[in-house]
């Protein structure tokens, strides 16, 4: 008997634990019953579908970082040319991960192949006729690209989303080549908004204008041809309406990676501004910097549009600040995006779906509903056709079921829409294990093999039959696992620890339970099953 | 109590009868799979759905009027009721996305609300957006494809090691045949293709199993204790022996699915009608399929000697003694 003290024990303990862990946290926030913190914490979480809030999946756009690539390694070359005195006719871009040097001179070549030998640990470099040569950016590099290119979005996506203060975000990325980001923020609403943080670029350049303001792009260079190491950019006209165009230098003194920090401040007529602090690296370069242009204009390009191109007064290290036409929200949410870092690539948005909070709610209701129903229509069946045994069964599958909130709360899993389809099918799935053990005790007992015979060979007989039938559904609900997002994933954590739970239960504690109702009587003769 | 007693039926026999009627019902899902298609989800289409709830009694007719003035009609415009009647609430769903990329993907959600608002229905608030763009529903599709046959082979590798390759072949025949005739069903009844109904229809792939492995567990059992009878003989013995049980365990997971599709909301809809489907097709499959195909797989012919048994008095296993069961309690 020592030993069925024990399995009491066990038994006894683990209801105990999983109704702390699952079932009394809920009832804690339902009925304002004490519970410590890290109780509460532990709350069964619930997902978006029913919760309420945004859920997006943005696709990242990785080409946009291999063109960055090979911008930025043409540039340097074309300088790295330049100023070894190589004269060649053209540098170009062809798509994202190639680019060309046309006409290097023929008594020049080896000079050329020397300079351009330090850029080939990222380009493979292939001649072709009259001098010209075809860099291609090297796969292994361009697959290194796109992983860091998406890795930084879903990082400053995080950041953003943080920042904006949304509880429990889930940022995360998935998708078959891994470069698509899922965005779901429950409780938030305004959906609008949450995009625009998420999705502005938030590239801070501050470029020397080398000529402009001018009325058009004509005025500036009138050839069309804008010289190498150049660019036209454009933005509102600071006086009246219309816009402006300034030709800057391609190659920014310091850009949105040098911030330390940025925040909304009004400027000196009162007005929303954005202020900024340069990291001291940065500072000690843009004093340097500043004060060997002192009167020239600065651009300051966000996003590819000039917000302002403020004349160089003097040495300037570490601050300066952003004007522009800002409404006090956009100033703030401009900080916010320059704060947390730039996006290095484009984004597209592939799935958006807000769920109002009372649709969340209602799901919920018919879910309880649902529930109830099916637990009731089980407990009814079990105890008509299997008696007192049937009272086991039902006490072994509230078990099941308080384990399986129990463990879905404890490991922090997301009880979605389908997942409380899996928890009411769970209760019909479950009782199954019971029926097949039962089946076969009553088959027992009518060759003769007495009760406590009879319950024995009945668990052991059926043991391997459920390990079978468990086995084979983990299969596939480890499939299902793989193959969905979000609320499908739910419902297969759910089933999971059902299925889990209901093999101790319907196998331990049904057995216990057994084994204790026939424990205080010396000959069983009969067992109402 | 007991619902099938020492019932001693032919399932074998009726092994054609039942292939026919599956294929029937798989070939009608077919030709209306071929005429009218499988509706799908917005997950797979794409586009945009929105939920609306009026605060005014509104009807279908009224929410397509003021759609179709705003939105020049098209038989792409989807409008449902969702949920209970009296809330008045509606789905609208609209086959195109604004844009594929970009805030404009929304633009669409926005026309709908717009149409709304100049339709004169009233006040409604939206509350629920759901925008999928065009490339999603591929890859979704490739997905849940492969997951399916990765299940089926994961079962197959599971129940050959457990048992036989002849079982698991059954196993996996039954499961694909539990597959098709759900998905007949759902063209049959034009259910939407939704995510729900891949989880159920990958759930059923898993569940659909059990009563088969239940069976093939009594086979195996039988066919150790019932060497001189033919295999056939031992199948339709086991199948008999564990009718009872298929019955119960299938009643059981019925009952929660019918609890579902009536009381689980809008949402869970198809979910439920899916598992109702597959969890009766499991059951009959199990019974009348998986082992006529372990049957076909080895040959009916006897297991060691004696031919033909004939099937009316078989022996049960275990013997049983006389006295019928009694009603007793244990505590």
């Amino acid at each position: 008997m020592a030993n069925l003290r024990w399995k009491i024990l066990t038994v006894l303990a683990a209801f105990v634990i999983f109704t702390g862990v699952g079932v009394y946290p809920i009832l804690a926030d339902r009925f304002g019953l004490p519970a410590p913190a890290w109780l509460k914490a532990k709350q069964l979480k619930l997902g978006l579908d029913l919760k309420g809030g945004v859920h997006l999946v943005l696709q990242v756009q990785t080409e946009d970082a291999l063109r960055f690539e090979s911008e930025r390694q043409m540039d340097l070359l074309r300088e790295e040319l330049q100023r070894q005195g190589i004269n060649v006719s053209g540098v170009k871009l062809i798509d994202s991960t190639h680019f060309t040097v046309e006409g290097v001179p023929a008594e020049k070549d080896a000079e050329f192949r020397n300079v351009s030998t330090e850029f080939q640990t990222n380009f493979d470099r292939s001649p072709g006729a009259g001098g010209a040569y075809t860099f291609t950016m090297r796969p292994n590099i361009a697959v290194t690209l796109r992983e860091e290119a998406v890795t930084n979005a879903r990082q400053t996506i995080e950041r953003r989303v943080n920042e904006l203060g949304v509880a429990e975000p889930t940022i995360a990325q998935q998708g078959t080549n891994n470069d698509q980001i899922l965005v779901q923020l429950p409780g938030e609403t305004d959906v609008a908004h949450a995009k625009g943080i998420i999705q502005s670029t938030g590239r801070l350049e501050l470029k020397l204008v080398e000529q402009g303001p001018a009325a058009s792009k004509e005025e500036l260079v009138p050839g069309g041809v804008v010289p190498s190491g150049m660019e036209i950019v454009s933005g509102a006209a600071e006086a009246g309406g219309g816009t402006s165009y300034y030709m800057v230098k391609r190659v920014p003194v310091v850009s949105g990676v040098d911030l330390k920090n940025a925040r909304p401040t009004p400027d000196e007529n009162n007005r929303p501004a954005v202020s900024f602090t340069l990291s001291n690296d940065a500072g000690r370069r843009f004093g340097t910097f500043t004060g060997a242009n002192i009167g020239r204009l600065l651009a300051i390009v966000l996003d590819g549009r000039i917000q302002s191109a403020p004349r160089i007064d003097g040495r300037i290290t570490t601050d300066g600040r952003i004007y522009g036409s800002f409404t006090p929200q956009e100033a703030q949410d401009l900080a916010l995006i320059l704060r947390s870092g730039a996006l290095l690539t484009g984004m597209s948005y592939l799935e958006e779906q807000t769920i109002g909070p009372s649709l969340g709610a209602d799901a919920i209701r018919s879910g309880i509903i649902a529930s109830l129903v099916g637990l009731l229509l089980v407990v009814a069946f079990m105890l008509v056709y299997y008696k007192l045994s049937g009272v086991n069964a039902v006490i072994a599958l509230v078990f099941n079921l308080v384990i399986l909130i129990g463990l879905m709360s404890y490991i922090g899993a997301v009880m979605t829409l389908p997942g409380i389809a899996g928890f009411v099918l769970t209760m019909g799935i479950g009782v199954d294990s019971n029926v097949l053990i039962f089946e076969r005790i009553k088959e027992e007992l009518e060759a003769q093999r007495g009760v406590r015979a009879s319950i024995n060979a009945g668990f052991s007989r059926v043991f391997w039959t459920l390990v079978d039938t468990h086995f084979a559904a983990l299969i596939s609900v480890a499939f299902l696992f793989n193959f969905g997002s979000g609320p499908i994933q739910g419902f297969a954590v759910t089933l999971f620890f059902g299925l889990i739970s209901n093999l101790f239960t319907s196998i331990f504690v049904s057995k216990t339970l057994f084994e204790v109702a026939l424990a205080r009587r010396h000959q069983v003769a009969t067992l109402s099953i | 109590m007991h619902i099938f007693k020492n019932t001693n039926y032919d399932f074998l026999r009726w092994r054609w009868h039942a292939i026919a009627l599956s294929w029937a019902i798989i070939i009608i899902g077919g030709i209306m799979f071929a005429r009218v298609g499988m509706p799908l989800g917005i997950e797979f289409a794409g586009g945009t759905a929105v939920v609306v709830e009026f605060e005014q009694p509104t009807t279908t007719e009224q929410v397509r009027g003021a759609l179709d003035r705003a939105l020049g009609g098209g038989g792409e415009l989807v409008i449902q009721p969702f949920g209970n009647r009296a809330e008045n609430r509606y789905l609208i769903r609209v086959p195109t996305v604004g844009a594929e990329s970009g805030t404009a993907l929304s633009s669409e959600a926005e026309k709908v609300e717009g149409a709304l608002k100049q339709g004169g229905l009233g006040n409604f608030t939206r509350l629920q957006t759901q925008i999928v763009g065009p490339s999603v529903g591929k890859e979704l599709r490739s997905k849940a494809l492969l997951a399916t046959v990765f299940s089926l082979a994961g079962l197959l590798a599971y129940i050959a090691f457990r048992f036989q390759f002849s079982f698991a072949v059954g196993a996996v025949v039954a499961t694909v045949h539990d597959l098709l005739v759900t998905l007949a069903f759902l063209v049959i009844f034009q259910y939407d293709m939704s995510l729900n109904v891949i989880a159920a229809i990958l759930t059923i792939t898993g569940f659909s199993t059990n009563d088969t492995i239940v069976i093939f567990d009594r086979i195996r059992e039988n066919m150790r204790s019932m060497r001189r009878d033919s295999l056939g003989h031992t199948i339709n013995v086991a199948i008999n022996q564990t009718l009872g049980r298929t019955i119960i365990t299938s009643g059981t997971a019925f009952l929660t699915s019918i609890a579902l599709f009536l009381f689980g909301g809008e949402v869970l809809h198809g979910f439920a009608f899916t598992m109702v489907v597959g969890i009766l097709t499991g059951t009959y499959s199990s019974v009348f399929i998986a082992a006529a195909i372990i049957s076909f797989w080895r040959g009916t012919a006897p297991t060691r000697a004696a031919a033909h048994a004939p099937a009316s008095p078989a022996p049960q296993q275990p013997a049983r003694k006389s006295k019928p069961q009694r009603k007793a309690r244990a505590s």
